[in-house]
């Protein structure tokens, strides 16, 4: 297969699973008993009539596959709807949001890459040893904790040391130079970034440290200890850059986890980003915001995905065959 | 013994030339005779069985051994751990140890009835779209494409809250997100086991898909499902814990997930009360790996190949590393 047939049909995918998830939504929403109405009416003594004005304002009167048309109508011009709650577009409020998830995601997430992969090697290089048994342990449990639960460990032993909630300092604005708004953002980022790192590095570790040991079993690596190169070298160079091949299909296939880990951690450090406004949307029964954050999230998954499957074919062509 | 040896002793189903060469001994038998084998091969496995029937066993008798009521006040609000109250008190003076018994109850109970839920569709889809392939496999394995790209807790978050928060909502809201890698899996055996020469001689002597899926297919695949029924238990106590913590689960409830749902929304941090949080975190994790080792032996003994270089382990299931789509594995 050719690489643009191979880009062209992965892309395909992707776009019919965006289709796919905007349908669901729209279905979920719409389909399912209950709808904004019947809970906006909820209020006591609701006429019919003011039902009716609820049903023709928000466009539920008209039939389903008219709503679904307009809804993507809106959807590619860029329009989620108005916030119940915040009386604002939701697209404007949640890209605010998503600019501040990302940055803490990706610091997260690179962490744990490092941290993963540093003791998977380390572990596969020693196999055996105690060090190895004591970061596979740790490893297995790493993941089988909750991820709330770790970022309300982490929460309990540094809340006095660093910031505990939010983004910046309610204190600190105006005439202070930038590197100090910047110092102040990072440190408020530690303990959820944290929190992503120990939640997500487990996984990391344990597939690279058996795609470690699978790749020194191979024939080049006996050629290079034949050719008496020193260990080291013989891990990090020959080794290592093989083994590492599974990772981005792990990253990509764990970010719809990440995404779900982001939002709990979210909540827990109040960190202003877009699972904190789906949490939020929840208790405020904010439909269009759910709508927006749920979409959101699933797009940037398959397209990140997506971008996951052209980096692959790029390491590693043979795929295609 | 080594691990073909074990294949053998067991009656695995991966090699037809075994499975015809244990034809004659009853059916169960052979499937106990596997399940042993695993257990006594693989220390993990015993100790993650052993984890779960604790935690099952507990959960049976916990209303009869609990020290106090789950639900009654009995000490101070957030006292600490003390003779009387081994881990303290919660925010309503509700003894934890009891709590916690209580909370395994209906954690478990979720785990396993959400799990039973994901295994009937995962098991559906992937068998049916295995055996008869062709559109019913394009299709099927269509939809699980798309469902497996949809990042869960987020999905579930949204599901959840529409249809309101409620025990029998999260069970199957969990059931229906977590199927998609067993259907993967289950169907890349059975397009295995229908290619077999003893069930093309069924096929040929005049027996209907329906016997050939019930009497054939459907025995050689359960150890591969019951593998994957463990590890889903794992997936869905994991999430009913993050759908508790984002409040959708039913209030009236006592589970893990609320346990620590409520010490978070009751400030039991800046109440310094720890213990109301640390155990839970523990028996949680316990369960979870308990059923990874367990799960995880069991489909390392059926098919060694698959090892765990290929493993996603936070979803505690078997990854394609090679290509994805219907063919990955």
């Amino acid at each position: 297969m050719h690489r643009a047939d191979y880009v062209i049909k992965r892309g395909f995918f992707a776009l019919v699973t965006i289709f796919v998830a905007i349908t669901i939504n729209f279905f979920l929403f719409r389909v399912l008993p209950g709808n904004a109405v019947s809970d906006l009416s909820r209020v006591p003594h609701a006429t019919p009539q003011l039902r009716h004005a609820l049903s023709v304002e928000f466009g539920l009167d008209k039939p389903k596959w008219e709503q679904y048309l307009i809804y993507i109508r809106n959807l590619l011009h860029g329009n989620m709807g108005i916030s119940f709650a915040y009386q604002q577009p939701v697209s404007h409020l949640l890209i605010a949001d998503l600019k501040n998830t990302i940055p803490m995601v990706t610091v997260g997430t690179f962490a744990a890459i490092v941290v993963g992969v540093t003791s998977g090697v380390l572990s596969a290089w020693r196999r055996g040893s105690p060090p190895d048994h004591v970061s596979t342990t740790l490893a297995i449990f790493a993941y089988a904790f909750p991820t709330q639960w770790l970022g309300l460990m982490l929460l309990i032993l540094f809340a006095g040391v660093l910031p505990a909630g939010g983004m910046t300092n309610q204190f600190l604005f105006g005439p202070e130079p930038f590197w100090q708004h910047l110092g102040d953002i990072a440190q408020h980022m530690i303990l959820p970034a944290a929190t992503l790192m120990l939640t997500a590095y487990g996984s990391y570790t344990l597939v690279v440290r058996s795609s470690m040991l699978e790749t020194l079993g191979e024939d080049y690596v006996l050629t290079a200890r034949a050719k008496g190169l020193p260990p080291r070298r013989i891990v990090l160079r020959h080794a290592l850059r093989n083994a590492l091949l599974p990772m981005v299909t792990l990253i990509a296939l764990d970010l719809g986890f990440i995404v779900g880990g982001a939002v709990l951690i979210e909540v827990i450090f109040s960190w202003p980003g877009i699972g904190l406004a789906m949490y939020t949307a929840i208790g405020q029964r904010d439909y269009p915001m759910l709508q927006g954050g749920f979409l959101i999230l699933t797009v940037s998954v398959i397209l990140l995905n997506f971008l996951a499957d052209l980096v692959y074919f790029r390491l590693d062509p043979r795929i295609t065959q | 013994m080594s691990l073909q040896a074990l294949g053998a002793a067991g009656g695995g189903p991966q090699d037809p030339g075994d499975a015809q060469a244990a034809a004659g001994l009853p059916e169960r038998r052979r499937r106990r005779g596997f399940f042993l084998a695993v257990l006594r091969e693989r220390k993990a496995a015993a100790v993650g069985l052993g984890i779960i029937v604790f935690f099952v066993v507990l959960s049976i008798v916990a209303p009869y051994i609990s020290p106090y009521s789950a639900s009654a006040q009995t000490c101070a609000v957030y006292a600490p751990p003390s003779l009387h109250h081994w881990l303290g008190c919660d925010d309503g003076g509700i003894d934890m140890l009891s709590e916690l018994m209580q909370g395994g109850r209906i954690s478990l109970v979720v785990g396993f009835a959400a799990t039973l839920v994901a295994m009937v569709i995962g098991g559906g889809f992937g068998i049916l779209s295995g055996y008869f392939g062709g559109w019913v496999d394009v299709t099927l394995m269509r939809i699980t494409d798309y469902l497996i790209v949809i990042p869960d807790l987020v999905f579930a978050m949204v599901i959840a809250d529409v249809w309101g928060a409620s025990l029998v909502h999260v069970i199957i809201v969990i059931g229906i997100l977590e199927w998609t890698s067993t259907a993967r899996i289950i169907r890349a055996q059975v397009m295995s086991l229908r290619e077999r020469v003893y069930v093309k001689r069924t096929k040929g002597l005049g027996a209907s898909d329906a016997r050939i899926i019930g009497r054939h297919i459907l025995p050689q695949v359960g150890p591969l499902l019951m593998a994957n029924t463990v590890l889903t238990v794992a997936v869905a106590i994991y999430l009913e814990t993050a759908l508790a913590f984002l409040g959708l689960e039913d209030p009236s409830v006592t589970t893990w997930g609320t346990i620590l749902e409520h010490a978070f929304e009751r400030t039991a941090i800046s109440s310094g009360a720890w213990w109301a949080i640390v155990p839970d975190g523990f028996v949680i994790a316990l369960v979870i790996v308990g059923c990874f080792l367990f799960g995880q032996a069991i489909e390392d003994a059926l098919n060694p190949r698959l090892k765990v270089a290929h493993l996603s382990v936070r979803r505690w299931r078997l990854r394609p590393l090679v290509g994805r789509g219907p063919d990955a594995i």
